[in-house]
């Protein structure tokens, strides 16, 4: 056959220059898009590691050291300087900007001056009466500005510095003045000359104590403003206090002015009750240290004492209440310290910390909570005898011979440390060392809580819960599913239980506090009841089909037995339910809550663990299942036939020969539904209390760890200790299920691996 | 056939029927839980009679006028236990709690009614309800219908009669006119007034800028100065009207008689909708049920949010998830790409595949810190110094807004895009792209032309999941943007229309926020459910269709593989 071939080949050039341009062009094209999709494919990756370190670039802060560095003024280090005033220094302070330093001498004298150059501001002298002069110095406390002279002739004085800030010009001048809170004459303490003085109070009621160490006197003072008249009056009582027998180097007294401490005899301290005003009794003389006493304070707040001795050792101590129900002076802890005295010892305005100097001129800065030395750098060269923080902690004022030196300090976040994160932690007030989460509270001294450990505990505890329903569940089902169920249903199945997998955890989280947990406080027998009638029936049931002529269960083919058991189970779980009332009635005396609280002392939260348990085992569900069915799934058919050949029962081939295989994948499945448990955040924030408690009983609530963040991130203030702990806690939840995941997706892959070759 | 009970446990059937009951307990709870949203979501708009009955407990006997939102049997014991006197004849006592509403006249608008004091129960057909702007429902008999204070009409019986019903239709007519003020009052108030206030506030932002930019020439600021003097003007004017209207909306009240015989009277502007469920049929019902669904749908919430629409929730959500996918999308494409076809395959292609993996199953909470940390204060707080020194010390993206939890989403997001993806680039057989190479096409032109299109109805699955997965997620949104009450919307007539710095609401949160942190909780739970009944539709549809294209994809791509 000949066919002939008009067609005119076309001419084909390719290499036109048009051409070539064209090619040119696209060769650039592919180059520039694949340089460009490198970059971006990267940046994404990059992007999304930057969580795992930004998360890491707040916390660390935590755990730096403070440091400490000469104050600098207008990119000046500022050299010490000469001591402002005469006289011996009794008290240094600063005010919030470190702008301004106070100093009080013995002559009476309150010098006003600039921290940065020693130029005196302003000169307060006390109106001390002719014949006497200034014997003793007491201050209530450092946030307070309170403070008080005694004299010679038993009177004393009390002032407050306060200062105010004001804008001309827009440049900011701070005025800082002496006040007079208990008026501007002295008050009657002692007939004898004031050696030692104890001053502390607030708003209407103030104490001052003083006297020689066998001649103290008390003087309550109570304020009342007239209403009328706006005119404020004092009313004093005087109380004689008992002999201490002590040779007493200082007094200090609780700012309830209802404990006095004075530390004598080198190496005792003394605790008055002052409880019953007129009645003061000694409750205890104890020795409070190794080695002579050189210093002495009340710690923020006013509740603690810590004293520092001459081989450098700094304790904390305050008041325990024992099972008597008596109040005793406890030491709680001791910080680790040099070897060198301590000369003196300051404590900061709004944390629990102090500083302390030594006699090798170390400056070293604690935080009590913590129980950390957060700073030890020698500061001076000769001796220092004086030391003052600024309210913001951020600068240290030091007196040293006759000079005064101005430190910066940056200490940021003294409060953590691993032992009061993760450990007990004595607090102030509590009778023993505890766990506990309290972030904040409304008064200003007070102690902040953050042991992350009640709320990795509620985190474990509710996922523990979780998994309790969930993994058999979920494994149960997936077996059942991936081996037994017929293909026609299975495929249905499957995408109907993932699909709760995208049930938004709000809508779970709803309904397990507003309706599952009423429900279950109301038919609380009822549950239990469920979970003991449930197994029993269907094993029942099948018990009598098994019974059943086999016409009858022909019916119903193979694989189909999950349907037919619907309607067993909606009847054993109505049934339940049904006869929890008459159940309540006949063993729970008609209230199990009562009968539980009552007769077991098992205390009962209507949002609990058990639906928790409940509510986020059904979360959890999906993940596992799909996990565990598709790993069950995978197992080569090939093995369960020969197994089945070989005259096994399909239940035998299962657990000998399909599980097995399957297991990698399951405890995939499980490790992955855990790390969702335990970082479900919405379901536990609605279906618990949040109440951070560490208790395993399944009727009591937890806080965990994600709901703690969406609680107190919003109100946390950037920056500050609590933000960067709350950060820490994103930061364990982010490390821990990216663990657990990793480990899942490995054992997984290396299981499809092992598959593969089979 | 009877087998003995050893036998029967022996051939391992029990178990087998043990692992069909964990299926079946799975699916009951499934199923249950969608019955349970879907039946109390939707019930709650249903007119629910309103029953009158008289109420003796202790002596004391008043009617009881409400609607029984639920019954319950309790134990006469404990009852009696608590101190309630009743007598021991029956085991179980019944008990409803009735929404009373007249939360004005009685204090509260829920109370627990025992049935056994609750004698005398009708459904009187002249007994309506009238849902308010403000105190909640009110149930009672219409005794008239004033106009400026003077009556236009009377009716003081309480039987069902042509008076009434004219009476009726009087109420009506004057209803619908106070609505349409309303209207009017809203679009001056939102709309003019709205656009007058965010001009005014754009025209001090631009003069605070001149003075942060040292400019002295005086003419920007006149301008400025004249502009804001005409908003001026305008605003008087539309204040005016404004006055015009509201006393025209106060023209009108109503009279009625509640539950204690007192006869109160309510101004009409206060009400959102009159009617009397017991003398409606089943077709006025339906239709009230329609009514009251979209206005569920299209409304602003009122009352704290237990009442009224989720428009704003809805267009808050849909926004936020529309944004997410536009930012997720080309991210996540491209890094799948870059995965898949780009990047060299070896152990370091597989440490970052896990990594993305797994990223998936970090807790959003996680996300939402970072954001927080990130997004808001760190880049925000920098976009503020560079771009809006005039709006200081007030934060414009230095603060929680729509845009950083888009941004914060589609991070939370982006594995999923990633995942779903790959596993569409890498169910592309091989054969393809070489036939495409072989052709002469270079790489790009293969990616473009050929991969990329038989790969985007899994590009298409993985954006779906995302916006399933953004769609439902709250915790992390509590940081970064979602607020309970939004002023406005994100999208206006304002310029520059899309507000990516406000705060918006979400469907999620108004869930978590209504149902526990409302101090009405009795009355908001209905909406609960039906806000979930809607989340849960918007998610399920969502991964149907998801699962949909990934089976038709795979059918796809069977074909190619013959």
């Amino acid at each position: 056959m000949n066919i002939e071939n008009n067609s005119v080949i076309p001419d084909l050039d390719f290499d036109t220059p048009a051409a070539r341009r064209g090619r040119k062009f696209r060769a650039f094209k592919d180059k520039a898009a694949s340089v460009g999709i490198g970059m971006g494919g990267i940046s994404v990756i990059i992007a999304i590691l930057l969580i795992f370190f930004y998360l890491l670039y707040e916390v660390v802060p935590m755990f730096r050291s403070a440091d400490v560095q000469p104050w600098q003024h207008e990119s000046k280090i500022v050299e010490p300087y000469a001591i402002p005033g005469s006289g011996e220094t009794l008290y240094l302070a600063m005010e919030e900007q470190a702008e301004i330093g106070l100093r009080v001498s013995d002559l009476g004298e309150m010098v006003f001056f600039s921290t940065v150059s020693g130029n005196i501001i302003n000169t307060v002298q006390a109106d001390i009466p002719a014949d006497s002069t200034v014997t003793s110095f007491a201050l209530a406390s450092e946030d307070s500005h309170l403070f008080a002279l005694g004299l010679s002739n038993g009177q004393a004085l009390a002032f407050k510095h306060e200062y105010k800030s004001t804008y001309p010009d827009g440049k900011r001048v701070i005025l800082p003045s002496i006040t007079y809170p208990l008026g501007a004459d002295p008050i009657d303490i002692n007939d004898v000359s004031l050696e030692r003085l104890a001053f502390n109070g607030g708003e209407e009621n103030f104490a001052l104590i003083g006297g020689t160490q066998d001649n103290l006197k008390a003087v309550f003072i109570t304020q009342t403003e007239n209403l009328f008249t706006g005119e404020v009056e004092l009313e004093q009582s005087t109380t004689a206090l008992p002999d201490l027998g002590l040779d007493i180097k200082k007094l200090l007294l609780m700012p309830d002015l209802m404990w006095l401490m004075a530390a004598g005899d080198n190496t005792k301290m003394a605790v008055v009750d002052l409880r019953k005003q007129n009645q003061p009794v000694i409750s205890q003389v104890l020795d409070a240290s190794a080695s002579k006493i050189t210093s002495f304070e009340l710690l923020l707040g006013g509740n603690a004492v810590l004293i520092g001795d001459e081989n450098g050792v700094v304790s904390q101590w305050f008041l325990v209440r024992n099972e008597q129900g008596e109040w005793l002076m406890t030491k709680i802890r001791e910080f680790e310290t040099g070897t060198a005295s301590v000369t003196d010892l300051t404590i900061e305005h709004r944390r629990k910390g102090f500083a302390t100097i030594d006699t090798d001129g170390e400056l070293r800065i604690y935080n009590t909570t913590a129980n950390t030395n957060v700073l030890a750098e020698k500061v001076v060269a000769t001796n220092a005898s004086m030391i003052a923080l600024a309210p913001r902690a951020n600068a240290a004022l030091i007196e040293e011979a006759d000079k005064l030196r101005l430190l910066h300090i940056d200490n940021e976040h003294p409060e953590v440390s691993w032992s009061s994160l993760w450990g007990k932690v004595w607090y102030e007030g509590h009778e023993k060392p505890k766990y506990i989460w309290q972030s904040s509270a409304a008064n200003n001294d007070f102690e902040p809580k953050y042991s992350l450990m009640p709320l990795a505990f509620g985190t474990l505890k509710a996922a523990f819960y979780a998994m309790l329903l969930a993994t058999p569940l979920a494994i149960c089902g997936a077996i059942y599913t991936a081996y037994f169920m017929v293909p026609a249903l299975r495929r249905k199945v499957k995408p109907f239980i993932e699909l709760m997998e995208a049930l938004p955890t709000v809508i779970l989280g709803f309904l397990a506090g507003l309706w599952l947990a009423p429900f279950m406080e109301e038919n609380l027998p009822g549950v239990f009841v469920t979970l003991l009638v449930l197994p029993i029936s269907v094993l029942g049931f099948a018990f009598i089909w098994a019974q059943l002529p086999k016409q009858v269960r022909w019916l119903v083919p193979d694989g189909w037995d999950a349907i037919v058991l619907i309607p067993v189970i909606i009847l054993a779980v109505w049934f339940s339910i049904a006869i929890s009332p008459a159940l309540e009635v006949a063993m729970f005396d008609g209230n199990m809550r009562h009968w539980l609280t009552n007769d077991l002392g098992i205390s009962y939260d209507q949002r609990n663990a058990l639906v928790i348990g409940i509510a986020m085992g059904f979360a959890v569900i999906p993940t596992i299942f799909s996990i565990t069915e598709d790993a069950i799934f995978a197992v080569p058919k090939h093995l369960s036939y020969g197994s089945l050949a070989l005259g096994a029962t399909p239940w035998q081939t299962l657990t000998r020969v399909v599980l097995p295989t399957a297991s990698p994948g399951i405890f995939s499945a499980v490790m992955i539904g855990m790390g969702r448990a335990v970082g479900e955040t919405m379901i536990v924030l609605m279906a618990t209390g949040n109440t951070p408690i560490m208790d395993i009983n399944i009727f009591e609530g937890m806080r965990t760890l994600a709901a703690n963040i969406a609680v107190e991130m919003p109100e946390s203030e950037v920056g500050s200790t609590h933000y960067r702990i709350l950060f820490l806690a994103a930061f364990v939840l982010f490390t821990f299920t990216f663990i657990v995941n990793t480990l899942a997706e490995t054992i997984r892959q290396s299981l499809r691996k092992k598959y593969g070759s089979l | 056939m009877n087998i003995s009970v050893k036998e029967w446990f022996k051939s391992g059937s029990p178990w087998v029927w043990m692992n069909a009951g964990a299926v079946a307990v799975s699916m009951i709870m499934v199923v249950g839980l969608l019955g349970l949203i879907a039946v109390r979501g939707l019930s709650h708009f249903w007119p629910a009679d309103i029953v009158q009955g008289n109420y003796t407990q202790g002596g004391e006997q008043r009617v009881m006028i409400g609607e029984m939102v639920e019954s319950a049997e309790v134990l006469t014991k404990q009852l009696i236990e608590a101190g309630i006197d009743l007598p021991e004849t029956s085991e179980y006592s019944t008990r409803h709690l009735m929404k009373i509403g007249n939360r004005d006249v009685n204090g509260t608008d829920f109370t627990w009614a025992l049935e056994y004091y609750f004698k005398d129960q009708t459904r009187p057909e002249m007994l309506f309800a009238a849902e308010r702007h403000e105190w909640g429902n009110f149930y009672g008999y219409l005794r008239s219908v004033k106009e400026a204070g003077q009556e236009v009409g009377r009716y003081d019986d309480y039987d069902k009669s042509d008076a009434y019903l004219a009476l009726w239709a009087e109420l009506d007519k004057r209803i619908e006119r106070v609505l349409d003020i309303h209207d009017d009052i809203l679009d001056i108030e939102k709309g003019e007034i709205g656009a007058i206030n965010y001009e005014l506030e754009r025209l001090r932002l631009k003069e605070r800028g001149l003075q942060l930019d040292n400019v002295t020439d005086q003419r920007p600021y006149d301008e400025i100065n004249q502009r804001r003097k005409e908003l001026d003007q305008q605003y008087e004017g539309l204040q005016q009207r404004l006055l015009d209207l509201y006393t025209q909306i106060n023209r009108d009240s109503l009279t009625a008689e509640v539950s204690t015989g007192e006869v109160v009277e309510i101004q009409l502007s206060k009400i959102v909708r009159v009617f009397r469920p017991n003398d409606m049929g089943v077709g006025q019902k339906i239709l009230h049920y329609f009514a009251k669904l979209w206005e569920f749908v299209s409304d602003d919430p009122r009352e704290a949010n237990t009442e009224g629409g989720i428009f704003p929730a809805i267009f808050g959500t849909v926004m936020m998830v529309i944004l997410m996918s536009i930012l997720v999308t080309p991210f996540g494409v491209v890094a799948a790409v870059y995965l898949r076809e780009y990047a060299k395959q070896g152990f370091i292609t597989r440490l970052i595949r896990i990594a993305v993996n797994n990223l998936a199953g970090v807790p959003s909470i996680v996300y939402g810190v970072f954001g927080l940390g990130f997004f808001v204060y760190f880049l925000g707080g920098n976009i503020d110094d560079l771009f809006f020194p005039e709006a200081k010390p007030s934060p414009t993206f230095g603060t929680p807004g729509l845009m950083w939890a888009s941004l914060t989403l589609a991070l939370l997001t982006v594995p999923v895009v990633i995942v779903a993806t790959e596993e569409g680039l890498s169910r592309i057989p091989r054969a393809v792209r070489e036939g495409s190479l072989a052709l002469g096409a270079t790489k790009f032109e293969t990616l473009i032309k050929v991969v990329l299109p038989m790969a985007s109805p899994a590009m298409m699955t993985g954006v779906i999941l995302a916006i399933a997965r953004a769609a439902g997620e709250v915790a992390p949104l509590m940081l970064v943007g979602v607020v309970k009450l939004a002023p406005s919307l994100p999208l206006d007539g304002n310029y520059p229309f899309i507000h990516l710095d406000q705060k918006f609401m979400h469907l999620g949160f108004h869930i978590y926020d209504v149902g526990f942190q409302s101090p009405n909780v009795e009355a908001a739970r209905p909406l609960v459910y039906a806000t979930a009944l809607l989340l849960v539709a918007v998610i399920a549809l969502l991964n149907l269709s998801a699962i949909a294209i990934r089976n038709h994809l795979r059918e796809k791509y069977k074909a190619l593989e013959m």
